[in-house]
C-alpha cells in the first residue's frame, strides 16, 4: 500500500477509534432510593403514598392496554380482512346511533371507575395535619435551603448544594459515580416512620421539591408557602431533583433525604444543634484581614464559584469581581448592597440568606484576591447595617 | 375552469389553465413575479405560503431539536452550556408550536375550505394576506433571537414567570412576536370562521360540510377565544418586566401561580387548536381509502364541539404540583379524564369506517393509520397523567416531553403528512413518487418511535425535563433517543428532497382530477393542479352535496335599492 493509503487508513483507524470512545458511556449501577440503570418503570415506593401510586398507574396501564389490545387487534383484523387487494367489498353503512351511545357510556363508565381509587389517593396527599416532624425547603437558585420548624430538631437550619467536583465534572463532560449530578453536601435528615411535612417556598423563582421513591413533589413558588407530607417506610438514602425550570443550574439543584432510625435521628438534631451554637457567628466580632478571607474564600467556594469562577473571571453575562471597579470601590457599600440585594432582576441572586459573618468574609476576599489588593476588610456589622 | 358550466348545463370544456377567458383577468392580466406573492389575495397562493413558511420553520425547530438531542447524547456537557440549552429547548418549543404547527394548518385550512365549500375564495382576501405576512417579521424576531445579548429566552415555551423577569432583551422580542403571531391567527380564524358561515355553495348545508371545515369551524372559535388570554398573560410579563408592575412578582403582592392559571387557560385549549384540525384530514383521508363514507358524521361533528368546550375547564392539569386545594385538584382530573370520552368516539368512528370497507395502502391512508395508532397511545398517556396522583410523579419528567410529542408529531404532524400526499397533487398537478412516500412513511414512523417511546421509561424514573445533564443511569434511553431523533430529521431531509421539491417544480407523474378512486368532496371536482380562480360561480351540487351538476341559479331576491334595503320579489 501506498504511504498516502497508510495515512488514510490511520486516518480512518483513529476515527473509529475516537467514535468508539466517545460511544462507549461510562459504566454506572443503579443507585438505591435514586435511578437504576435503564429504569423502565417507577421507583419502587418508599412511602404509603408512593405505593398507592405505583398501584394507580398499573391499574391505568394495565386497563390502557387491554383497551389498545382490543381497539388496535380490531383495526389491525380490519387492514388485514377488509383490503381491496383481498377482494373486499365496501359496505354501505355509515351510522349506527346505537353503537354511537354504546361507545360514549361504556368509556363513560370505565371512566367514572378508574376516578374512584383516585379520587382516595388525591385526598390522602392533601391531607398534611398532624405532621410529626415539619420541615421547611427553600428553593434558591440553585440549592436548596431546609429549615426544621416544628417537632425534634425545630430550630436547625443548613443550606444542601450540589456537590462542587460533581458540577465540575459536568462542564469537563465527564461524569463519574452512581451519585452523579445527586450527591450535596447537607442532606435533609428525617427520622423513618414518621409523617413528615415539607413546605415548600422558594426566594427567586418558582423550583420545586420532588423525591421519587418518597411519592412527593410539591412547587417551590416565590412569596408563598406550599405543602406535602411523607412517611417513609424505611431508613436509606432517597434522591431527588429540582422539578421546575428554574434558570441555568436547574439540573444543578439535587435533594437527598437520609431517612434514619429514630435513635439515630435524635442523636443527629442533638448533635446539629450544639454545632450551630458553637458555630455561630459573634456578630460584634471585628475581624483581622487574614483569617476573614480565609473564611471568604469558603463561603466563595460554596456560593459565588459557579458562576464568577474559580478565577473571578466571570463569563458572558457574569461580571468578573477580578479587577472590578465595584470590587475595587473605596465605597464598600456599593459591593455590599448588591451581594445583599442581587442585581439584573435576580440574574446576580440576592444572598440576603447568608450571615452577616460570611458576606463580610466574602466580600473581603473578592477585596483582596486575584489581582485585587485593596487591603480593605468589611466586618460583619457592617454588612448588618446595611441591611435596614 | 370545469365549475363554471356553458350554458348547456354539463361540465364544459376549458382551457389548459382551467380559466374561463370571459371571465378571469381579462382586465388586469394573471398575477406573476413577486407581485404575486406579495400582494397575493388569492387563497391557493397564500395557503402555499404558510405551508412553505411554517415547512421552513419545522426545519429550524427541528436543528434547534438536534441541538438539544445532540447535547443529551451521553451525561456531562459535551456542546452546550446550561444556558444555552435552556434557550434550544426554548426556542424549539415555541417555534414548532407557533411557526410550525399553527400556520401549517392555516396554510391547509385557506387552500382547501374554499374549494371543499364551493367558495371563490376565503371572505376577507386582503386581510388573509396581511395574516400571512404579519409571520415573517415574527419568526425573523423569534429566529433571531439567539442573537440578541444574552441569547434567546430561556424559560421554556410555557415563559413562566417570574423566572422570565430574569431573562434579557431577546424575552422582550419573544413577546412582540407572539403578539403579531396571536394577531395574524386571529385574523386568519375571523376569515374562516365568515367564509364558512356565509360563503358556502348553495345547498352546502353545515352538516353536508366535510368534516375538515368542521373542525377548521371549531379550532377557529377557539383560537379567536384563547388568543387574547395569551396576549393578556405576555403582556403582564412585559409590564412586570419594564413598568413597575408586579403581577408575578410576590414581592409586589403578585402572583407567579396567576400566570400559570391565565397561560394555562390559553394552553390547554392551543394544544386543540392544535390537532382538531388534524382530525379532520383523517376523516378525509380514512373514508377515501376505505372507500365508505364516513362513519358517524353527525357523532363525529359533536365530538369535535364537545372536545373544543371541554378544552376550556381543564386548564390547571398542568399545575397539579403547583398546589391547589383538593377540590381542584379532583375537579381539573375529572373534567380531563371526561375528554377521554369524545376523543374515544372519533377514535372508533374512524376505525368503523374502516370496518368492511375495500382498503387500499397509498402512502396518505399509511399516514393516516400511523396516526390512528401512534397518536391512541399518546391519548393513552395523557389519560394517566389526567390522574393527579400519578401526574405527582410525572409533572415536568420526561413522561410529559413523551406524551405531547406522541400527540403532537405523531398526531398533528403525521395528519399534516397525510393531508400533503392526499392533496397535494391537487396543489401542484403532479403525483408524488409512491415508493418515496412509503420510505418517507416507514422510517419516519420507525425514528419517531425510537425517539420518544424510551422517554416514557425516563419520566417514570423519574428524570427530569429541560435538564442539559443527568445522572447516569438515563444514558442508554437517552442515547437511543438521540439517535432517533437525527433518523426522524433525516427522514424529513428526504421528504423535502424526494417529495416536496419535485412535486413544487412538476417533477412527477401527471396528476388526473381525481386520483383517489374512493375520495369525495368539491375538492375533486376541480382539475388538477387546481387553476388560479376555482367556483367564481357557485356550483350547483347534488343532494350529498360533493359533486356539481350544474350552475346555481340565480338567486330570485333582488339587488337592494338604493338607500340599502332589500326589495324581494
Amino acid at each position: 500500500m501506498t504511504m498516502r493509503a497508510f495515512t488514510r487508513l490511520g486516518f480512518a483507524l483513529s476515527a473509529l477509534a475516537a467514535a468508539a470512545n466517545a460511544w462507549a458511556a461510562p459504566a454506572v449501577r443503579d443507585l438505591p432510593g435514586g435511578p437504576a440503570v435503564n429504569q423502565i418503570d417507577l421507583p419502587p415506593p418508599m412511602s404509603q403514598i408512593a405505593a398507592d401510586q405505583q398501584w394507580l398507574h398499573n391499574f391505568m396501564l394495565i386497563i390502557c392496554v387491554v383497551i389498545f389490545v382490543a381497539v388496535f387487534g380490531v383495526m389491525f383484523y380490519s387492514i388485514f380482512k377488509h383490503r381491496r387487494s383481498k377482494g373486499a367489498r365496501a359496505a354501505n353503512f355509515h351510522e349506527s346511533t346505537t353503537v354511537e351511545i354504546a361507545w360514549t357510556v361504556v368509556p363513560f363508565i370505565i371512566i367514572i371507575l378508574m376516578a374512584l381509587p383516585a379520587t382516595r389517593v388525591v385526598v390522602a396527599m392533601k391531607d398534611t395535619s398532624a405532621a410529626d416532624l415539619t420541615i421547611k425547603a427553600t428553593g434558591i437558585q440553585w440549592k436548596w435551603g431546609y429549615d426544621y420548624l416544628n417537632g425534634e430538631g425545630a430550630g436547625i437550619g443548613f443550606l444542601s448544594t450540589l456537590d462542587v467536583a460533581q458540577r465540575e465534572q459536568s462542564d469537563r463532560g465527564k461524569p463519574e459515580g452512581d451519585d452523579y449530578l445527586l450527591r450535596v453536601d447537607n442532606p435533609l435528615v428525617v427520622p423513618v416512620d414518621k409523617k413528615v411535612r415539607i413546605i415548600t417556598t422558594a426566594s427567586d423563582v418558582i423550583h420545586a421539591w420532588g423525591v421519587p421513591s418518597l411519592g412527593v413533589k410539591q412547587d417551590a413558588i416565590p412569596g408563598f408557602v406550599r405543602d406535602a407530607w411523607f412517611r417513609a417506610s424505611q431508613t436509606g438514602d432517597y434522591y431527588g431533583q429540582c422539578y421546575e425550570l428554574c434558570g441555568k443550574e436547574h439540573a444543578y439543584m439535587p435533594i437527598h433525604v437520609k431517612v434514619v432510625s429514630q435513635q439515630e435521628y435524635s442523636a443527629w438534631a442533638g448533635a446539629k444543634v450544639k454545632e450551630a451554637a458553637a458555630r455561630a457567628d459573634d456578630p460584634s466580632k471585628v475581624w483581622e484581614l487574614a483569617p476573614l478571607v480565609a473564611r471568604g474564600e469558603q463561603v466563595y467556594t460554596a456560593n459565588c464559584q459557579v458562576c464568577h469562577q474559580a478565577n473571578g473571571k466571570g463569563g458572558g453575562n457574569i461580571k468578573a469581581l477580578d479587577a472590578s471597579p465595584t470590587v475595587l470601590d473605596a465605597d464598600k457599600t456599593k459591593q455590599i448592597h448588591i451581594v445583599l440585594n442581587g442585581q439584573a432582576n435576580g440574574a446576580m441572586p440576592a444572598w440576603k440568606q447568608l450571615s452577616d459573618t460570611e458576606l463580610a468574609a466574602v466580600i473581603t476576599f473578592t477585596k483582596n484576591h486575584w489581582s485585587n489588593a485593596t487591603g480593605q476588610i468589611v466586618q460583619p456589622s457592617e454588612v448588618a447595617a446595611a441591611r435596614k | 375552469m370545469s365549475a363554471v358550466i356553458g350554458p348547456s348545463g354539463h361540465g364544459g370544456t376549458v382551457d389548459a389553465a382551467g380559466h374561463d377567458h370571459e371571465l378571469a383577468h381579462e382586465h388586469h392580466g394573471a398575477p406573476h413575479g413577486w407581485r404575486r406573492w406579495v400582494y397575493a389575495t388569492n387563497h391557493k397562493d397564500i395557503g402555499t405560503m404558510y405551508l412553505l413558511f411554517s415547512f421552513t420553520m419545522f426545519m429550524v425547530g427541528g436543528l434547534l431539536a438536534l441541538g438539544i438531542r445532540t447535547e443529551l447524547f451521553h451525561p456531562g456537557l459535551q456542546f452546550v452550556n446550561p444556558q444555552l440549552f435552556n434557550q434550544l429547548t426554548t426556542m424549539h418549543g415555541l417555534i414548532m408550536v407557533f411557526g410550525a404547527i399553527m400556520p401549517a394548518f392555516v396554510g391547509f385550512a385557506n387552500w382547501m375550505v374554499p374549494l371543499q365549500i364551493g367558495a371563490p375564495d376565503m371572505a376577507f382576501a386582503r386581510m388573509n394576506n396581511l395574516s400571512f405576512w404579519l409571520l415573517i417579521p415574527a419568526a425573523i424576531m423569534i429566529v433571531g433571537s439567539f442573537f440578541m445579548p444574552g441569547g434567546a429566552p430561556a424559560a421554556g415555551w410555557t415563559l413562566y414567570a417570574p423566572l422570565t423577569l430574569q431573562m434579557g432583551p431577546s424575552m422582550d422580542a419573544g413577546i412582540f412576536a407572539l403578539h403579531i403571531l396571536g394577531a395574524s391567527s386571529i385574523m386568519g380564524s375571523i376569515n374562516i370562521i365568515v367564509t364558512i358561515l356565509n360563503m358556502r355553495a348553495p345547498g352546502m348545508t353545515l352538516m353536508k360540510m366535510p368534516l375538515f371545515c368542521w373542525t377548521w369551524l371549531i379550532t377557529a372559535y377557539l383560537l379567536i377565544a384563547v388568543m387574547p388570554v395569551l396576549a393578556g398573560a405576555i403582556t403582564m410579563t412585559l409590564t412586570d418586566r419594564h413598568f413597575g408592575t408586579t403581577f408575578f412578582n410576590p414581592g409586589g403582592g403578585g402572583d407567579p401561580v396567576m400566570y400559570q392559571h391565565i397561560f394555562w387557560f390559553f394552553g390547554h385549549p392551543e394544544v386543540y387548536i392544535m390537532i382538531l384540525p388534524a382530525f379532520g384530514i383523517i376523516s378525509a383521508v380514512i373514508p377515501a381509502f376505505a372507500r365508505k363514507r364516513l362513519f358517524g358524521y353527525t357523532s363525529m361533528v359533536y365530538a369535535t364541539a364537545s372536545i373544543a368546550i371541554l378544552s376550556f375547564i381543564v386548564w390547571a392539569h398542568h399545575m397539579f404540583t403547583t398546589g391547589m386545594p383538593v377540590t381542584g385538584q379532583l375537579f381539573f382530573m375529572y373534567a380531563t379524564m371526561l375528554i377521554a370520552v369524545p376523543t374515544g368516539v372519533k377514535v372508533f368512528n374512524w376505525i368503523a369506517t374502516m370496518w368492511r370497507g375495500s382498503m387500499t395502502f397509498e402512502t396518505p391512508m399509511l399516514w393516516a393509520v400511523g396516526f390512528i395508532f401512534v397518536f391512541t397511545m399518546g391519548g393513552f398517556t395523557g389519560l394517566i397523567l389526567a390522574m393527579a396522583p400519578i401526574d405527582i410523579q410525572l409533572q415536568d419528567t420526561y413522561y410529559v416531553v413523551a406524551h405531547f410529542h406522541y400527540v403532537l408529531v405523531a398526531g398533528s404532524l403525521f395528519a399534516m403528512f397525510a393531508g400533503v400526499y392526499y392533496w397535494g397533487s391537487k396543489w401542484t398537478g403532479v403525483m408524488y413518487r409512491e415508493s418515496a412516500g412509503k420510505f418517507h412513511f416507514w422510517t419516519s414512523l420507525i425514528f419517531f418511535n425510537l425517539t420518544f417511546f424510551p422517554m416514557h421509561f425516563l419520566g417514570l424514573a423519574g428524570m427530569p425535563r429541560r435538564y442539559a445533564d443527568y445522572p447516569m443511569q438515563f444514558t442508554d434511553f437517552n442515547m437511543i433517543a438521540s439517535i432517533g431523533a437525527f433518523g426522524f430529521g433525516l427522514s424529513q431531509v428526504y421528504f423535502f428532497f424526494a417529495v416536496v421539491l419535485p412535486m413544487m417544480r412538476g417533477k412527477g407523474e401527471r396528476a388526473s382530477q381525481h386520483p383517489w378512486e374512493g375520495a369525495e368532496g368539491l375538492e375533486w371536482e376541480v382539475p388538477s393542479p387546481a387553476p388560479f380562480h376555482t367556483f367564481e360561480t357557485p356550483p350547483q351540487l347534488n343532494a350529498a352535496g360533493t359533486k356539481i351538476i350544474g350552475v346555481a341559479p340565480l338567486p330570485t331576491h333582488d339587488i337592494p335599492a338604493p338607500g340599502g334595503t332589500a326589495v324581494h320579489a
